[in-house]
C-alpha cells in the first residue's frame, strides 16, 4: 500500500516509474522488429558503443544534461552501427564477427574515457559511470519528457511505415522487388533502434540494455502469431518491466538496470512456460494428449480383433490380454474406462470388457484410417495383426 | 548473341545484354545475354552455382552488376516495376513469421499501395481472388508456419498473382512439393500464359522441361542456350552445362551429370 501512496503521490517515484515506462514500451516496439530479423545482438552492439559518445558529449560541453548525453550516445552508437553494416557488406567478415568488434571497441574507448573524466579533480563529472548498470533516481522530469518526446517520435514512424517495415522483415528481396528502397528503410529502422537504445541508457544501462530490446519481443511471440499483436504485447511486457523494475530497484536499494532486466525475465520464464501452443506446459499436456489418444485407439483396435475371433460383442475380453496384445503403458484398464465414457466399450459383471455397436462400427474406421492397406486388401473383417 | 533484332519481331518481354556479375572477386554470371519472347513459358536450368538465382535477382535489380543491361519490354526495369512479380526461393524466408497466409498475399500490393498506405478491404478481396486460384481459400486466415511445403509455394504463387504482372520471374517453383501442387502450379503457370503473360522459372528436374515448358534457357555462369526447346534443349547443350564442371573434378561422372 505505501508502494501505491509512493507511486501516486510520490513525485521522484512517479517521475521514474514514469519514465522507466516510457523507455521499456520504446525498446519493447523496436525489439520486435530486431527479434525477428534474428538481429538481437545487434542491440547489445549498439548500447555497448554509445558509451565512448556520452563521455565525449560530457567533456565537450561539461554538461549532463540528458538531451546532451543522449545526443552523444545516439551518435556513437549509430556509428557504431554504420560500421558494422559497412563492414558486413564490403568485406569478407561475417555480421556476428563485426558485431564483436564494433561492441569491443567502443565499449573499450568509452571505460577508458571514463576513467579518464573520472581523474579529473572536480566532482562534476559524477554520476557518469551509472550510466554502465543504470541509476532511475537520477531521472528528472525534464529526462521523462526527453524520453516520452523521442519515444513518440519512435513509435510514430513505426505506425507510419508499417508494412514497410514488415517486410523489411518477413521478405526484403520481395520488397525490393516490389520498389521500395530496402537498403533505406533498414536504415531508418536500425536508427530508431539506436534512438530506442539510446532513451534508456541512463535508466538501465548499458551493460544490459540489450536485454530491454530483446526480452519483451521474446516474451510477446510467445503469445501471439499476428505481428500486430505482438508489437502491443512487447510495448507492455517493456513497459510493465520499467515501471516495476524501477520501483523495485528504489524502494529496495537494488541497482536499477539489473532490477528492470529481472522483471522482463520473470516476464520471458513465465511466457516460456505458459503461453498457449508455444508454451513448454502446453507442448507438454499435447504429447500427454497424443499419447493416451494412441492408448485409446491401440486398445478400441485390439478389442476389434478379439472381437473377430468370435464376432460376437457379448463375448468378454481380460484387460490382461489387451496389455499382452500391445504395450499401451499404465495399463489397458484407463484407456478401456475412456471408451467406455465414450460409449464405445462395456464391462461385464465378470471384469471383462467388450465392444458395443458403436464402438465395433468406430473401430473399423479408425482402423481404415491408421492402417488403409488392411481394410483395402481384406475387407472390413481383416484383424490389425 | 545478336543484339539487332529484325525491326518487325515482337518487344521481348526480357532482353539481357553482356549480364556480368560478381560477388567479392568470383564471378557469378559472365557475359550473359537472354531473349525472352512474350507469352511463353521459359525454364532456366543448370548445375548448383551455375547463377541461375543470381539471373532472377539481377533482371529483378536486386542484386548490382558489374556490366551489362536488362531491359523489360524494351526499357528499364524501374519503368515495368509494376509488370514484373518475383517468387522467391521458399527457403529465403522465415515462416515462423507472425503472420497469417492472407496477410502475406497482400505484401503482393504493398507496391501498388506505395508508402504508408496500409491495405484495407480492397486489397483483401484480390488477395483473396489471387489465393482462390491457387485452391488455398480454408487456409486464407492459418498461420504460415502452419502450412506444409507445398502450401508455403502456393502461398507465394498467390502473391505474386495478385500484383496481376505481365512478367512472372519464379525461383525453383517446383522445390520440394508434392505432386498435387506442382500439377496445381502448372495449370496456374499455363493460364498465365494462356493470357498473354510471361513466365522465367529457374528449374531443377530436366526431365519436366519438356512438359512444362516451351523455352528453355541453359545456364552455367556462362549462358550456354536459350531458345524454343525442341533447338534449346539438347543433349550436347546439357552436356556443356552440367558434364564439363563436373569432369574438370572428376572424369568418372562426366556422364553421370546429364539428365540428373
Amino acid at each position: 500500500m505505501e508502494l501505491l501512496h509512493d507511486l501516486l503521490f510520490d513525485y521522484t517515484q512517479r517521475t521514474v516509474a514514469l519514465g522507466a515506462l516510457t523507455l521499456g514500451a520504446v525498446s519493447g516496439t523496436l525489439g520486435v522488429f530486431a527479434v525477428l530479423r534474428r538481429e538481437a545482438l545487434l542491440g547489445d552492439a549498439i548500447s555497448h558503443a554509445a558509451l565512448p559518445g556520452i563521455v565525449l558529449a560530457f567533456m565537450l560541453t561539461g554538461s549532463k544534461a540528458m538531451i546532451v548525453l543522449v545526443t552523444g550516445a545516439f551518435v556513437a552508437a549509430w556509428l557504431g552501427m554504420a560500421l558494422m553494416r559497412v563492414v558486413t557488406h564490403h568485406t569478407r567478415i561475417p555480421s556476428d564477427t563485426a558485431l564483436g568488434i564494433v561492441l569491443s571497441v567502443f565499449f573499450g574507448l568509452g571505460l577508458m574515457l571514463l576513467t579518464f573524466v573520472q581523474r579529473r579533480p572536480d566532482a562534476a563529472q559524477a554520476g557518469l559511470e551509472t550510466f554502465l548498470f543504470g541509476q532511475a533516481a537520477t531521472l528528472l522530469q525534464g529526462d521523462v519528457v526527453v524520453i516520452a518526446g523521442l519515444g513518440l517520435l519512435s513509435v510514430a514512424v513505426v505506425t507510419l511505415l508499417w508494412k514497410e517495415f514488415k517486410i523489411l522483415t518477413f521478405d526484403p528481396e520481395f520488397g525490393g522487388s516490389l520498389g521500395f528502397p530496402m537498403r533505406r528503410i533498414e536504415l531508418l529502422l536500425t536508427t530508431f533502434l539506436v534512438l530506442a537504445i539510446v532513451i534508456g541508457l541512463q535508466t538501465v544501462g548499458v551493460v544490459l540494455m540489450a536485454a530491454m530490446v530483446v526480452a519483451p519481443a521474446a516474451a510477446a511471440r510467445q503469445w501471439t502469431d499476428a505481428l500486430g499483436v505482438m508489437v502491443w504485447l512487447a510495448a507492455l511486457f517493456g513497459g510493465l518491466s520499467g515501471a516495476v523494475g524501477a520501483v523495485l530497484s528504489s524502494t529496495a536499494r537494488l541497482p536499477t538496470g539489473p532490477a528492470i532486466v529481472l522483471v522482463a525475465s520473470a516476464i520471458v520464464a513465465v511466457s516460456m512456460a505458459f503461453a498457449p501452443r508455444r508454451g513448454l506446459l502446453w507442448s507438454w499436456i499435447r504429447a500427454r494428449r497424443g499419447r493416451a489418444a494412441i492408448r485409446l485407439d491401440t486398445v478400441l483396435t485390439d478389442l476389434y480383433a478379439l472381437y473377430l475371433q468370435h464376432e460376437e460383442l457379448d463375448h468378454g475380453h481380460h484387460p490382461a490380454v489387451l496389455e499382452a496384445m500391445s504395450d499401451v503403458g499404465e495399463g489397458a484398464l484407463p484407456s478401456l474406462q475412456a471408451l467406455e465414457d465414450r460409449g464405445l466399450a462395456r464391462r461385464f459383471a465378470d471384469g471383462s470388457w467388450g465392444l458395443t455397436e458403436a464402438g465395433r462400427d468406430a473401430a473399423v474406421r479408425r482402423l481404415a484410417e491408421l492402417r488403409p492397406e488392411l481394410v483395402g486388401e481384406h475387407g472390413e473383417r481383416s484383424a490389425p495383426r | 548473341m545478336n543484339p539487332q533484332r529484325p525491326s518487325d519481331a515482337p518487344v521481348p518481354a526480357i532482353e539481357v545484354n553482356d549480364l556480368t556479375v560478381a560477388y567479392q572477386d568470383q564471378p557469378v554470371l559472365w557475359d550473359v545475354d537472354l531473349l525472352v519472347p512474350p507469352g511463353v513459358l521459359m525454364a532456366i536450368v543448370g548445375p548448383n552455382g551455375a547463377g541461375k538465382s543470381t539471373l532472377i535477382k539481377a533482371i529483378l535489380g536486386l542484386v548490382d552488376a558489374a556490366a551489362g543491361q536488362v531491359l523489360v519490354h524494351g526499357e528499364s526495369y524501374e519503368k515495368h516495376q509494376r509488370s514484373v512479380a518475383y517468387v522467391p526461393q521458399r527457403g529465403s524466408v522465415d515462416w515462423d513469421f507472425p503472420t497469417s497466409v492472407l496477410d502475406v498475399v497482400m505484401m503482393g500490393l504493398y507496391g501498388s499501395l506505395g508508402w504508408f498506405r496500409r491495405p484495407g478491404a480492397r486489397e483483401r478481396r484480390l488477395a483473396m481472388e489471387a489465393i482462390a486460384k491457387v485452391e488455398m481459400e480454408e487456409f486464407a486466415g492459418r498461420q504460415i508456419s502452419q502450412l506444409s511445403g507445398g502450401q508455403q509455394q502456393r502461398v507465394f504463387l498467390a502473391r505474386a498473382l495478385v500484383q496481376d504482372a505481365r512478367v512472372y520471374l519464379m525461383d525453383e517453383p517446383f522445390q520440394g512439393v508434392d505432386v498435387t501442387t506442382e500439377r496445381a502450379i502448372v495449370r496456374v503457370l499455363q493460364e498465365l500464359r494462356a493470357q498473354g503473360n510471361t513466365v522465367v522459372a529457374v528449374h531443377h528436374a530436366l526431365q519436366t522441361v519438356p512438359e512444362y515448358f516451351d523455352q528453355v534457357m541453359i545456364l552455367n555462369v556462362r549462358h550456354i542456350a536459350f531458345g524454343p526447346v525442341e533447338d534449346a534443349f539438347t543433349d550436347e547443350n546439357l552436356r556443356a552445362a552440367y558434364g564439363g564442371r563436373v569432369s574438370f573434378l572428376h572424369g568418372a561422372a562426366r556422364e553421370a551429370g546429364v539428365g540428373t
